[in-house]
């Protein structure tokens, strides 16, 4: 019997983005979007090598990573799972809000689609990168 | 994971009759990981990993493998390490069972039930011939075989060269299974770097010879930026070290190996794909090469 799995993870290759970190953000948004909450179990090592081509080391150490975090939670001989207190963030719609406000005003000066975008990637690289 | 070393190279030059195929490489391979050797053809790649499956003898500078220096011993050490080369042979008159029955008196150790799963697993039958099969089929058989030996070290000389993507797929999985599985140490040659973004964890570029970069893949990946730079910037962050210089008079950029994370909103920084890095590094031994 196989059981249907929590988050069904993706590696982009080309991004530069450290596997791992990929994994640890598609964590991420799944609890923050709400497929992912409280008490849900990821699915084991063995099962995300059998989903994408990905080292096993790699998703320990994602997972260790989102323990860090304080979102999820090895229980010893059962497997990790999200933490029963996390549930998806409110601040999220606020955010939203706020970046609807941001592409209005810069439509507004006439900035198109394809500038925004860039400054957008210009903008997190440069976060990225100063880390 | 323990951080000791299965494979230490120290100072190891081979010279071929004409050709110097290593130079004075000096390499230690951590237990556990799953290393990726990189670097142009004719680089030395399939020369360091003969030397490390003990079936080529180092011209000077001594090699250690799985706590043992000097030559292999066949009984005791050979069993331990597992090596396919780039041609995957297979006798091509037997059938799929026939070869696991080959593999299985011709090797120390052998878990059959393991050779069986695999290849369930693959959709490849017993009863099948192997001059049937295809390219994929048969790089898939033999890394089965190869992975039933349970090897404590597994040497693999580019083993998903010019397979379609779905059988690459499959083989790395199947590599990646038996990595979640037990203690097993990998190192592959291989040319596609998204391979090796996705499987491996440890990272040997070698240039003319030469290892000019051996570390941990993510440690890699954070420690180099981009610097958009022209050639009017002399300066850079402190402690980086300037890999490639491609700067021009209207834009441009350098590859830097950043000692600390760079805080310093002043320096235009950016991610470098693996590619630029690996790029770099070989255009850069190259260089060096020409200079000595």
């Amino acid at each position: 019997m196989t059981i249907e799995p929590t988050i069904h993870f993706r590696l982009d290759l080309r991004s530069g983005i450290a596997p791992y970190r990929q994994l640890v953000e598609q964590v991420l948004r799944a609890v923050e979007s709400g497929r992912l909450r409280g008490g849900d179990q990821l699915p084991s090592v063995r099962d995300v090598v059998g989903q994408v081509t990905i080292n096993p080391n790699t998703v320990h150490r994602a997972y260790r990573e989102l323990e860090h975090l304080g979102l999820v939670e090895g229980r010893s001989g059962l497997g990790t799972f999200v933490c029963e207190h996390v549930t998806a963030g409110d601040s999220l719609s606020e955010l939203r809000a706020g970046l609807q406000r941001w592409i209005r005003d810069a439509r507004d000066r006439g900035i198109s689609d394809a500038t925004l975008q860039a400054m957008w990637r210009d903008a997190i690289a440069a976060r990225e990168a100063s880390r | 994971m323990t951080s000791h070393a299965v494979v230490e190279l120290h100072d190891v030059t081979k010279v071929y009759r004409r050709r110097t195929a290593l130079r004075e490489c000096t390499l230690m391979i951590p237990q556990g990981r799953v290393v990726a050797l990189v670097g142009s053809n004719g680089a030395g790649k399939s020369t360091m990993l003969r030397i490390m499956a003990g079936l080529t003898a180092p011209s000077s500078g001594e090699v250690s493998v799985l706590g043992h220096t000097g030559p292999l011993d066949v009984a005791s050490q050979l069993s331990r390490v597992g090596y396919l080369d780039q041609d995957r042979p297979l006798y091509r008159g037997f059938r799929v069972g026939e070869m696991l029955t080959a593999a299985a008196r011709t090797n120390q150790h052998w878990n059959e039930s393991l050779a069986k799963d695999y290849l369930a697993q693959l959709g490849i039958g017993l009863d099948q011939r192997v001059r049937h099969l295809s390219g994929g089929q048969n790089a898939q058989v033999a890394l089965t075989l190869c992975l039933a030996t349970e090897p404590e070290l597994l040497i693999l000389d580019e083993p998903a060269a010019a397979l379609d993507p779905a059988a690459r797929q499959d083989l790395l999985q199947l590599l990646m299974q038996q990595v979640s599985e037990g203690d097993v140490t990998v190192v592959l040659s291989t040319h596609a770097l998204d391979d090796v973004v996705a499987i491996c964890d440890y990272l040997v570029v070698v240039a003319h010879g030469r290892v000019v970069v051996a570390d941990d893949l993510d440690f890699i990946l954070q420690s180099h930026r981009l610097l958009r730079a022209t050639m009017a910037d002399e300066k850079w962050p402190d402690g980086a070290v300037v890999i490639e210089d491609r700067r021009g008079t209207r834009d441009g950029m350098v590859l830097l190996r950043l000692e600390l994370p760079v805080t310093d909103e002043q320096w235009e920084l950016e991610e470098p794909t693996l590619d630029e890095i690996v790029l770099a590094y070989m255009r850069r031994g190259a260089t060096v090469d020409a200079q000595s």
